[in-house]
């Protein structure tokens, strides 16, 4: 991955995203992994994702986000190997 | 043994009061949910549940230990819910709590089963003749 290195001086960091169920189903996979550069925040993240997948347009104003297992702002910044989590409202019970 | 569990096993009333054996123990509740027939009038097939198993694993302990703060009384949480498909009349979730004495016991246990609702990361579909559809709430 660091082919890219002389074009870009900014650094970039690895994360994984995992859905659950409706937008899972919409979007048809359980996990994805991007590649976002340094300082890139939860809510940019969304923001790429629903570009590159229309159909999480539905469900993202509805998502909660946690990153590594603990809810967080939309303003977090992504850190190297994070697993990022869409949570739609949840209800178990 | 787990206190705090995601499986995709059916789950005992019994076995997971046993989690709480305890000599000092005097009362124990529980609070069974059951996979119900009917919503808003539509012949419910069967639920599928799903959970992101870690991190609600780790909410619930998170659930006992609020518990543990509110209520000091309270001696033993344990909350095992499962995931997968389930048949009307199957058992969802069990919360058990067990004290010395029975007082803290009710508010407790109704706390616990509020904020697994509110908090815990797991999601319900409900599958009917028709359709399906994931339910919040």
């Amino acid at each position: 991955m660091g082919s890219g290195e002389q074009n870009s001086p900014a650094r970039s960091v690895r994360v994984r995203i995992r859905f659950f169920a409706a937008p899972r189903e919409a979007l048809g996979q359980q996990e994805l992994e991007r590649e976002v550069p340094e300082g890139t925040t939860v809510g940019a993240l969304l923001g790429l994702l629903t570009e590159e997948y229309p159909v999480l347009r539905a469900y993202t104003r509805f998502l909660s986000v946690a990153v590594n297992r603990a809810y967080v702002g939309m303003q977090t910044v992504l850190h190297d190997g994070d697993e990022v989590a869409c949570l739609p409202p949840v209800g178990g019970g | 043994m787990k206190l705090f569990e995601i499986t995709p096993l059916p789950i005992s009333v019994t076995e997971v009061i046993a989690r709480l054996e305890d000599a000092a123990n005097g009362a124990i509740v529980t609070f069974i949910g059951v996979v119900r027939g009917e919503t808003d009038g539509r012949q419910v097939h069967y639920l599928e549940y799903e959970a992101y198993s870690e991190m609600a694993e780790e909410a619930l302990a998170r659930i006992g230990g609020e518990i543990r703060e509110r209520w000091p009384e309270v001696r033993g949480v344990a909350i095992v819910h499962r995931v997968g498909r389930l048949g009307v009349g199957e058992t969802s979730v069990v919360i058990a709590l067990a004290a010395a004495h029975r007082p803290q016991l009710f508010d407790a246990l109704r706390y616990a089963i509020d904020r697994l609702k509110e908090v815990v990361p797991i999601w319900k579909k409900e599958v009917w003749a028709e359709g399906a559809e994931w339910k919040a709430g």
